[in-house]
């Protein structure tokens, strides 16, 4: 039978809706508004988790984001699974599971539990103190490292949520809605500024909402009631958006901020199908308001981590907000007021508070004198020295406190409890401020680091930016509303606030204990099992930046970010190095804030809509007729066309056989087209290929050779002049994007006195490429009037004819050493004049062949291709290509670079054919070559860049890179394998038809 | 992420520029009266300053066009935006 710890009803909960869900397989019942965390604390559960490294039992500590040790699996064995979430942000619904991470068999009897008793051998720096040596064993022991550590299961099955992002531009964006958010959004709003209000939570109103301090007066009202009031009249204000369940996650520069909007966690299962499970929003915002609160801090004392002992103001937020008992005997320890507000919340509902524990000498405030009035027991100069309870806290053991702070007197008194709320003062959130670039400044007598000098349109308002009592909080939000929007009054201006005196705080970052600290588990970070010997060991070891001292011990890492226990690891570190914190600094809190799932980053971006995909017009023709596919950049390219089962190789033999004995069909489309016009559109072309253009005449095709400024081969293609100031130029199909960006960099930065213009125009042509001996024949049928004779339409020129109704530009060009013509036409008639080529070609046996034969073809014909055959190293020189290069030309785009002493080397790495003395040995691409077998270490002359086996000429061809491969013709070579070496001789790169008498037949 | 102003269509996100490196190094004329040392100085040798930062950007999913840049490389703070062939701002 499991306790109810539900003390009052409340607004935020609706106890009309009751909800059963399951928690490590139990059923238990909580209401509509009840976080997990809250609806496990009403049935008295406190032991959520185990923790990191020492298996300790932990408990449910805060009430929001901060929250350490809570850390759940949600809905395990499903596909909507997700690990490590905050049982403090979860918010039950009929159904819900989850269950305890990091913990074998249970999380009542878990083994991993023995680390506790053996943690004296599990010091800071332990794994990289312990396994080192050997080295070679690292791979075992991080085997039974990743097993034993446990940070939840991922899903294996797919998401079936659907995730979206969506575009947001504002003039004023506000992050966070309590009592400063709230009204820096609403004179924002007034004021004519477009403006987002956003909070993590599902209700505005931050912690003010439950701020019942009877003292603490605004206009009159309790601050509660009076920001209830507040909150309805900004739900109708036009200009401002509202939105809750919304986190942000991360803040850029220029005041771009990602947000992850939470819309169905909530829900029941059924509630969930066909909708946006999360969105990411993704903020552009003029002005960014930083309303992010402060995080209570814990104190940190001997065993300060059992299930039980748990912040103050999380016990003050389970009691006034959810209506929740966090024990049957309370009590508190503190170093300033604020817990007696959490202690007065708990008395007004009735609930035992046995003891305050405040390690000041005395304060003065209405509030306390209060609590005295009440008659619960305060305990001043004195401080906890240890705890009792394994699972659940069952006793405090406190003793007086030395003046200094540093030792403890006297006898030991032991209360017995089932919670204690810890109150250590607070911590402004100002995650996302330094996330922006912004930088801190510590505030030696608040112990904060507060913003300092902002780097963009911004401002932290409320506890964030130091202010922490209400009157401090309202006159200065009011000046900086009216800095940062420029406006001459808002509604603050009448605001008329009451506040209870508040004695300062006395702080003391490590609290003794009668036990030496040896002998103490003080956790500094509950979620990384980092305890203050840790940190101390750290600079006894030497280290002293405190970013050295974060990654030694761990504290502040993992999904917490040092949430709650950074101050004190700082304070800790300076007061043992008697350094001043200001000077020490602060670890980089990196983004997110917190976690984001995959599927909020990836968004719409899945399956076929990971990466775009660009199809070529006769796309569906290739799928029909069972085609293979390969990508090419972005482009699905034909790879071959394979027939009745044949493997990939029977297929390219095949097709490679038929493009030279008969006629073969090509789909070129992906090629990249650059339409060049303009009066000096000739000099251009002269000053970016290597060769000259000046003299190319009209309807006449060049192959170009375009160069790096330092001389090495970038691009290559086919350049036809279509008119005295016109020109078609093709580029590689990968490198299309960045042809044309390269030579609009040099048209607009180093030549705008040319008269020229790019446009590019790859998608609007598609490309047939008809190849082989009866290529001619094919062509004739399907444009009979076209005088097709050398004499009028030779190899290397261009004609422009009429197919049927569709206008043609035919070239006739050609990348396989065969007769034949590139067919160019409007994209959209380009399946048709395909299927048009296919039909005429059926006499001849036409055969469709991609990009694979392709290759094979090139090979043969000893054509490279730029990214296979050349790397960026290559200048034309090495790839024997000097022919090509002007020597007319005074400059072109690398030239000089082929004058520098080291392009002119002469056992430079050289493009060369290799034969394999067995004729069916076919190389691997990418195989090294050497000269000698029995050397050591041996010489690696090069590597072969392009291999086949050709079925035309019936034996294995290659092109391969030498170091002075130029002068190697005939030479002996060695491709050592892994079980073989292979023989190979240096030959010419031409394989096939060496006098080009196939081309111009 | 950055939001630049492009000189021809305004405020735009950086996703769609291209950074283009140190700005104000002009191709030689006449390269082919330079020795190796002065080419190589024009090829390979470029700035990389903690601070403020002469660039070249371009608007490349947008109007294709380039622009020069004065960014303090420390805080990533965008100080001028310039046209291509105008004078860089002295201060």
């Amino acid at each position: 039978m499991t306790k109810n710890l539900r003390v009052k009803s409340s607004e935020y909960v609706d106890e009309t809706n009751r909800i059963s869900f399951k928690f490590n397989g139990k059923t238990y019942h909580g209401f509509k508004g009840d976080t997990l965390a809250s609806a496990l604390l009403a049935n008295d559960v406190h032991l959520v988790g185990r923790s990191f490294k020492y298996h300790r039992p932990r408990g449910i500590m805060t009430s929001g984001s901060e929250e350490p040790n809570a850390i759940v699996q949600v809905n395990p064995g499903t596909n909507r699974t997700e690990p490590n979430v905050r049982a403090t942000e979860v918010e039950i619904y009929e159904g819900l599971e989850a269950s305890s991470q990091n913990c074998w068999p249970s999380v009542e009897f878990d083994i991993g539990g023995i680390n506790n008793f053996l943690s004296p051998f599990f010091p800071a720096g332990f794994y990289y103190k312990t396994f080192m040596w050997p080295a070679s064993f690292w791979e075992k022991y991080e085997f039974f490292i990743r097993h034993s550590a446990g940070l939840g299961k991922s899903p294996t099955s797919s998401d079936p949520d659907i995730y979206d992002h969506r575009n947001i531009h504002c003039d004023v964006l506000v992050i966070g809605a309590g009592i400063s958010g709230i009204l820096a959004a609403k004179n924002a709003a007034k004021n004519n500024f477009k403006t987002l209000l956003v909070d993590e939570k599902n209700e505005l109103g931050g912690s003010t909402i439950f701020e019942n301090n009877e003292f603490n007066k605004i206009d009159n009202k309790t601050p509660s009631e009076w920001l209830k009031k507040e909150i309805e009249d900004i739900k109708n204000i036009k200009n401002l958006e509202i939105k809750t369940r919304t986190s942000v996650a991360a803040y850029h520069q220029y005041n771009y901020l990602l947000a992850r909007e939470n819309l169905t966690d909530h829900l029941e299962a059924k509630d969930k199908i066909n909708k946006i499970r999360q969105r990411l929003l993704k903020i552009r915002a003029k002005k960014v308001i930083l309303a992010t609160g402060a995080l209570e801090r814990p104190l940190i004392f001997n065993n300060n981590d059992r299930p039980g002992i748990m912040l103050s103001s999380a016990v003050k937020k389970y009691s006034e907000f959810y209506g929740v008992a966090c024990g049957n005997k309370n009590v508190f320890f503190t170093n300033n007021d604020s817990a007696y507000e959490s202690a007065l919340s708990l008395y007004n509902k009735g609930i035992n508070v046995k003891a305050i524990i405040d390690i000041r000498e005395q304060s003065e405030s209405k509030i306390v004198k209060k609590v005295k009035e009440a008659g619960i027991n305060i305990y001043w100069s004195h401080t906890v020295v240890d705890t009792t309870g394994y699972k659940r806290l069952n006793s405090v053991s406190i003793m007086k406190l030395s003046n200094d702070g540093t030792s403890v007197t006297g006898s030991k008194i032991s209360i017995s409890c089932d919670c204690l709320g810890v109150a250590g003062g607070w911590t402004p959130a100002v995650h996302l401020y330094t996330q922006s670039g912004s930088k801190l400044k510590f505030d030696e007598e608040k112990k904060v680091f507060l913003p300092n000098q902002n780097t963009t349109e911004q401002i932290s308002v409320g506890s964030c930016g130091g202010d922490f009592k209400i009157d401090e909080i309202i006159k200065n939000l009011n000046q900086k509303l009216k800095d940062i929007l420029n406006i001459n009054e808002t509604d603050l201006d009448s605001i008329k606030v009451e506040i209870d005196q508040e004695n300062s705080k006395r702080n003391i970052w490590l609290l003794p204990s009668d036990k030496p600290l040896g002998k103490t588990k003080p956790f500094v970070d509950y979620q990384n099992d980092v305890t203050a010997k840790d940190i101390k060991l750290a600079l006894r070891e030497g280290f002293r930046s405190i970013e050295h001292v974060k990654r030694y011990t761990t504290t502040g890492m993992g999904t917490d970010q040092g949430k709650l226990g950074n101050m004190h690891a700082l304070g800790i570190i300076a007061d043992t190095a008697g350094v001043k914190m200001g000077e020490l600094g602060t670890t980089t809190f990196r983004p997110p804030y917190t976690p984001l799932t995959f599927g909020t980053i990836v968004g719409r971006n899945v399956g076929k809509f990971f990466d775009i995909f660009r199809k070529t017009p006769m796309n569906d023709w290739h799928v029909e007729n069972k085609a293979e596919f390969e990508n090419v950049g972005q482009w699905k390219r034909a790879w071959y066309y394979p027939i009745d089962g044949e493997t990939m190789h029977q297929a390219v033999q095949r097709e490679s056989k038929a493009a030279r004995g008969s006629a073969g069909i090509l789909d070129a489309s992906t090629l990249g087209k650059i339409d060049i016009q303009g009066s000096d559109a000739s000099e251009f072309l002269n000053r970016v290929y290597t060769n000259a253009w000046s003299k190319l005449a009209i309807g006449k095709c060049r192959y170009g050779l375009m160069l790096n400024e330092d001389g090495m081969v970038y691009d290559d293609g086919v350049t036809t002049r279509l008119g005295e100031n016109h020109y078609i130029m093709t580029t590689t199909t990968g490198g299309a994007a960045n042809v044309l960006g390269k030579l609009e960099d040099y048209l607009q930065t180093e030549w705008p006195e040319l008269d020229v213009y790019l446009t590019s125009v790859t998608d609007h042509y598609a490309t047939t490429s008809l190849c082989g001996p009866n290529s001619k024949k094919i062509l004739k049928k399907l444009i009979p009037d076209l005088d097709l004779s050398d004499e009028n339409f030779p190899h290397m020129s261009f004609k422009e004819a009429h197919i049927g109704n569709i206008q043609c530009r035919i070239m006739r060009i050609s990348f396989t050493g065969e007769h034949s013509y590139e067919m160019n036409v409007q994209a959209s008639y380009g399946k048709d004049l395909w299927e048009k080529c296919i039909e005429a070609g059926k006499e001849f046996n036409i055969t469709p062949y991609g990009t694979e034969t392709m290759h094979l073809l090139r090979a043969e014909k000893g054509f490279i291709i730029v990214g296979q055959d050349t790397d960026g190293t290559m200048t034309p020189i090495d790839l024997q290509m000097d022919w090509i290069v002007s020597k007319k030309k005074y400059d072109f785009i690398g030239k000089r670079s082929l004058y520098r002493s080291d392009t002119m080397r002469e056992d430079r790495k050289q493009l060369v054919g290799l034969l394999t003395d067995d004729p069916n040995i076919v190389l691997e691409e990418g195989a090294q070559i050497v000269s000698e077998l029995n050397q050591s270490p041996v010489e690696m002359l090069g590597h072969v860049t392009s291999s086949y086996f050709s079925p035309n000429l019936k034996k294995s061809i290659a092109l391969a890179v030498v170091r002075g491969g130029k002068d190697m013709m005939g030479k002996k070579l060695f491709v050592p394998m892994e079980n073989k070496n292979i023989n190979v001789t240096v030959a010419n790169p031409v394989f096939y038809d060496e006098k080009n008498e196939k081309l111009n037949a | 992420m950055f939001l630049i102003n492009c000189p021809y269509c305004g405020e735009r996100d950086q996703q769609e520029f291209k950074a283009g490196g140190e700005a104000h190094i002009e191709r030689p004329k006449q390269p082919t009266e330079l020795s190796d040392d002065e080419w190589a100085e024009y090829l390979f040798m470029r700035k990389n300053i903690k601070g403020v930062q002469f660039e070249r950007w371009n608007h490349a999913h947008g109007c294709r066009k380039w622009f020069n840049m004065v960014r303090d490389t420390s805080n990533d703070e965008i100080k001028a935006i310039y046209k291509m062939g105008e004078k860089p701002p002295t201060q």
